[in-house]
């Protein structure tokens, strides 16, 4: 299709500015699309401040793995132009491995991996240990991917947006959307901003302004703590993560730590499901730092300085939802990202806006086609 | 039993009464500051008592230590930033 030609103010409406609406907004306007983000608080404030910022090419399925490595490939794009403080930092990624059912797991990935064109390297028990001094002994090893990468999400957005900016595109922050329709977006002051495509990009609160459409709120806790350069290299994350983080039911918490450029430790993960509370739970954190704890004793030392919470938007097959949405000509989703939305950001938005713009798109959009959901749910 | 403890800042003894603070050795020691800032100013003690956490100093290997909470023990290692 091509964008109506319409006396609308604006070709593109996005609604979220997180990293994904930004991410969005850039791509629209260097396509030459007039493009207006519309943000009811703070840039980067919602599930992009509650990301870990973990640049990660994922193998649970063969979609997932195209949309982060194409994601990831953009990310490296622009990764010399980001600011300082972005916080860009290509650590790699280690996946650890506690015992040898895992580590066949390890050896599964590096074949996945490397049929695909992505340099890994399997690490034996001293390779780990060398690699990762604090990591407790005898854990049997580990999957390096060196190519993942570290980001500070909210600084990303910011400068997603600032791009955007540049290029022409406005921003309305501080007022909050309360209805999409054809003609463009309500906001909370009873004004209209006319657009002729809308684009709800709110994340896990996308289904409050599209009702029905398969998005859940799933909390995660995160833990920060002081300086201590070297103390974690690359982000390790457990291979149990597979199995805890895939459970849909229960609540989890897996081993996945970050360095940051700062020198400070970044602690997670945790996720619960039917939880809108966004208050830090002390259980699910205290699961969560034992667990820390268990890979990492010497964690138990450090200084935490922050704890906080945000709510990721899942979907039921764990791939976003980006594309028109069924039963709308007008209106778009680019939602459902849950814990991948930071890399997947880059992504997104070329596949969004090639559908606008009737482009080809570097890889087959069809997983990620909000129709894809709405298809099942007739033919079940 | 010895009135007095000795440790050493940044490799240099120092020898202060039995009960002092880890901040007070530092103090009396001419250390040019406890810490630095993220941006390198320097920085000591404000509140003394465990608060603001500006007396941070790393005391056996243990960085980020507030000086102003830990007594001082013999032979006791304390790294400031210079």
């Amino acid at each position: 299709m091509t964008l109506p030609m319409t006396s609308k103010a604006f070709d593109l409406a996005i609604v979220g500015g997180g990293i994904v609406g930004a991410a969005c907004a850039w791509e629209a306007a260097r396509s030459g699309l007039s493009v207006v983000v519309i943000e009811r608080s703070v840039i980067g404030g919602g599930a992009t401040a509650a990301g870990m910022g973990h640049i990660v090419v994922m193998d649970d399925s063969e979609a997932q793995f195209a949309l982060t490595r194409y994601s990831q490939q953009l990310w490296q794009e622009i990764a010399s132009d980001l600011p300082d403080d972005v916080e860009y930092e290509e650590c790699g990624t280690i996946w650890v491995a506690a015992d040898e059912e895992e580590m066949i797991e390890v050896q599964r990935k590096e074949v996945f991996y490397q049929e695909r064109g992505v340099a890994v390297e399997i690490l034996d028990a001293a390779a780990l240990r060398q690699s990762e001094p604090n990591l407790r002994s005898g854990l049997r090893g580990g999957l390096l991917v060196p190519g993942d990468s570290v980001v500070y999400p909210p600084c990303a957005a910011r400068y997603f947006l600032e791009q955007a900016q540049s290029l022409g595109a406005q921003l309305r922050s501080g007022v909050a959307v309360v209805a999409l329709s054809n003609d463009g977006v309500k906001l909370s002051d009873n004004s209209l901003i006319s657009a002729g495509i809308t684009v709800n990009a709110t994340g896990s609160w996308s289904p409050l302004l599209t009702p029905g459409i398969d998005v859940q709120k799933r909390k995660g806790h995160l833990l920060i703590t002081d300086r201590y350069p070297g103390f974690v290299r690359h982000q390790l994350v457990e291979l149990g993560y597979l199995k805890s983080a895939h459970s849909i039911s229960s609540d989890s918490v897996a081993f996945n730590v970050q360095p940051r450029k700062t020198g400070q430790v970044l602690i997670g993960s945790s996720r619960q499901y039917g939880v809108g509370d966004p208050k830090i739970e002390a259980a699910m954190l205290s699961r969560m730092l034992s667990r820390a704890a268990e890979y990492m004793p010497g964690i138990t030392q450090l200084s935490a300085i922050r704890t906080w919470t945000g709510f990721r938007a899942a979907t039921p097959d764990k791939l976003p939802l980006v594309g028109q949405c069924p039963g709308y000509d007008r209106l778009y989703l680019a939602t459902g990202h849950e814990g991948l939305g930071i890399t997947t950001s880059t992504g997104t938005a070329k596949l969004l806006i090639d559908q606008l713009l009737n482009r080809s798109s570097a890889i087959p959009i069809a997983p990620y086609l909000p129709s894809r959901v709405h298809q099942e749910a007739i033919h079940a | 039993m010895p009135d007095t403890v000795m440790l050493t800042i940044n490799g240099h003894p120092v020898i202060v009464p039995d009960g002092s603070s880890v901040a007070t050795a530092v103090a009396i020691s001419g250390a040019m500051a406890f810490r630095r800032s993220v941006h390198g100013e320097p920085r000591a003690p404000l509140c003394g008592m465990g608060i603001c956490f500006e007396c941070r100093v790393t005391i056996n290997g243990q960085s980020h230590t507030r000086s102003c909470q830990i007594v001082c023990q013999n032979g006791m290692d304390v790294q400031t930033d210079e």
